[in-house]
């Protein structure tokens, strides 16, 4: 952050202007990640935002071309690192779409259940973070603390904490271990009264109050306009959300308000995910009460392993499958697809073409960041301040992973 | 009375000749546009209306390479009132150029850098059109099918293919 050239000095009336350029990032606490601002400045008033991207740069999608169907879950894992289940659950309706087929009901209900974990374990982040962006500190502690919890429940279903890989095209990996059902119930109950907590330590502080409301005020048109997605453009008052609007796995049959707000300020894009984790908690309910007992991967031995796995043991056509199926892959058939689903940032998008073999022929991820990220180039938001550009940042919630690809 | 069902009828009535409907996929309907029509169409389909696009979702370059035409541009577009999706397709040549639509939506401005950047399709009109994930001065479009997956050889690059390609003026 020290970096800093000066572009232009202008003698006013009342002293020394002076034009500079300043980096922030990439390696800043406050960029969230491996993000480079170039600021240009006169004084403290921000004249222009120039992100700089492609620091994580991992060529995601050139890998995607040279990897099997099954092999790019884990890849998909590492877009938003902060919710790994959603993005396996988007390229896997991706791909059951071309392939014609659909997860038993089961297998989506752990698949909606995991997603909206993950929802809550992105939007806590978010939650804390923002907040010690802009000086609360204690906030992130507390956040942390709580998305442990999380952590633990995802370790118990798929074994790690983070990147789970648990979708399957066709299903998920593994049932629900025995106990898990009360786990995220218990869960539930205590992070309930945990969110409450959040809004009294933030939400009627003046210090943060002050930092993040009209900042950053983004209209709803500019929001579409910006193709902001989720609840940055909830925020804006655009009442549009994918699991109502769009319905897909088993979102049709959960009861659910979609959180609008109106001035699309900071405060309004971070309140607007903190009332989201409530309706996260309420989804999640919902599902371990709905939940029905059954298959949790389709039965089709040239798309997916065995269930019972004693089969492999007894039968050799079994057997034959599932070494074709490990050795080379399934086959998709010849077609596109674009499948969209509401990830905890937005619209997550998933454009498929297959030519018919193994590796998809191109498969282009429609990443929320990447496009939310643009709105701090854009002036139509009243960002004055050094210090507003931080509070708008983290109130944004880009995860460079997802906007590096 | 709000429509229930998108009807591209009057769109292609419109562009008669010039626009075509591609019923290849089945997820949504898609229309394909020769490059010198695509703004216009863009700029009817957000502002009609019954049709009422106001939300592009995404950018998609590809490459055929070796077929012809090389490449393909595919956007993805969601009307937010009507709640209904439509793909359009933009075949183009080599070297590839196309007009930019940032004017119709401003969000386009970093996808069309993305296209910029990994396939080398340039957009006439782009406000910025810079490289966005690799760094100024570097050689070539890595999302092309000819580019190798582990690079070219350089000192960062040990493992990377051992042969130097002339990427043209590109």
């Amino acid at each position: 952050m020290t970096d800093v050239t000066v572009i232009n000095e202008v003698t006013t009336d009342t002293g020394l202007s002076r034009e500079v350029l300043m980096n922030l990032g990439p390696q800043h606490p406050s960029t969230h990640g491996v993000l480079r601002l170039l600021l240009q400045m006169d004084g403290e008033i921000i004249e222009r935002v120039e992100p700089h991207i492609g620091l994580l740069h991992r060529g995601t999608e050139k890998l995607f071309e040279s990897f099997t169907y099954t092999q790019i879950f884990p890849l998909t894992d590492r877009l938003d690192y902060l919710c790994p289940p959603s993005n396996n659950l988007g390229y896997a309706l991706a791909v059951e779409a071309l392939l014609g087929i659909k997860a038993p009901e089961r297998a989506q209900y752990i698949r909606v259940i995991m997603a909206e974990l993950s929802r809550i374990s992105g939007h806590l982040l978010i939650t804390g973070a923002l907040p010690m962006d802009v000086g609360a500190m204690t906030s992130l502690l507390y956040t942390m603390r709580d998305r442990e919890m999380v952590m633990d429940l995802m370790e118990m279903i798929s074994g790690v904490r983070m990147h789970t890989s648990f979708c399957r095209v066709g299903g998920v990996r593994e049932d629900l271990p025995e106990g898990c059902a009360a786990r995220i119930l218990e869960f539930c109950d205590i992070f309930a009264a945990r969110i409450s907590d959040y809004e009294t330590l933030l939400d009627n502080n003046r210090i943060f109050l002050a930092r993040v409301e009209n900042i950053g005020n983004i209209t709803g048109e500019d929001a579409i306009a910006l193709g902001l997605s989720g609840p940055n453009l909830r925020a804006s008052g655009v009442d549009w959300d994918i699991r109502r609007d769009e319905p897909y796995e088993i979102y049709d049959q959960l009861e659910f308000e979609v959180i609008t707000r109106d001035d699309g300020d900071c405060y309004d894009r971070w309140k607007c995910r903190v009332d989201e984790m409530r309706e996260s908690l309420r989804m999640i309910r919902q599902c371990v009460r709905q939940m029905p007992e059954g298959d949790i991967l389709i039965d089709d031995p040239k798309i997916a392993f065995p269930v019972d796995k004693d089969l492999l043991a007894h039968s050799m056509e079994t057997h034959i499958h599932h070494f074709e199926l490990a050795a080379y892959g399934f086959k998709v058939p010849k077609g596109e697809v674009y499948t969209a689903i509401e990830a905890p940032k937005g619209e997550l998008g998933y454009y498929l073409i297959s030519d018919g073999s193994e590796k998809p022929f191109r498969l282009k991820v429609r990443a929320p960041s990447f496009v939310n990220l643009q709105a701090l180039t854009e002036r139509t938001t009243n960002i004055k301040y050094l210090a507003d550009v931080i509070a708008m940042l983290g109130s944004l919630d880009p995860v460079m992973g997802e906007v590096d690809k | 009375m709000a429509p229930t069902e998108l009807s591209l009828a009057p769109v292609l009535q419109l562009y008669e000749q010039r626009v075509g409907i591609d019923n290849t996929a089945a997820d949504m309907s898609c229309l394909k546009v020769p490059p010198d029509d695509l703004v216009e169409l863009c700029r009817h389909l957000r502002d009609d209306p019954l049709l009422n696009f106001d939300f592009l979702s995404d950018i998609c370059a590809v490459d055929f390479h070796p077929e012809a035409p090389r490449f393909l541009l595919v956007y993805h577009l969601f009307s937010i009132r009507h709640k209904w999706r439509l793909r359009l397709k933009c075949y183009l040549g080599d070297p590839a150029v196309a007009p930019t639509v940032t004017p119709v939506w401003t969000t386009a401005n970093w996808h069309e850098r993305e296209a910029f950047d990994m396939y080398g399709i340039k957009f006439d009109g782009h406000p910025d059109l810079r490289r966005i994930y690799m760094w100024d001065g570097f050689d070539g479009y890595p999302m092309r099918r000819d580019f190798p997956l582990r690079g070219y050889k350089d000192d960062y690059n040990p493992m990377g293919v051992d042969q130097p390609v002339d990427w043209g003026s590109g």
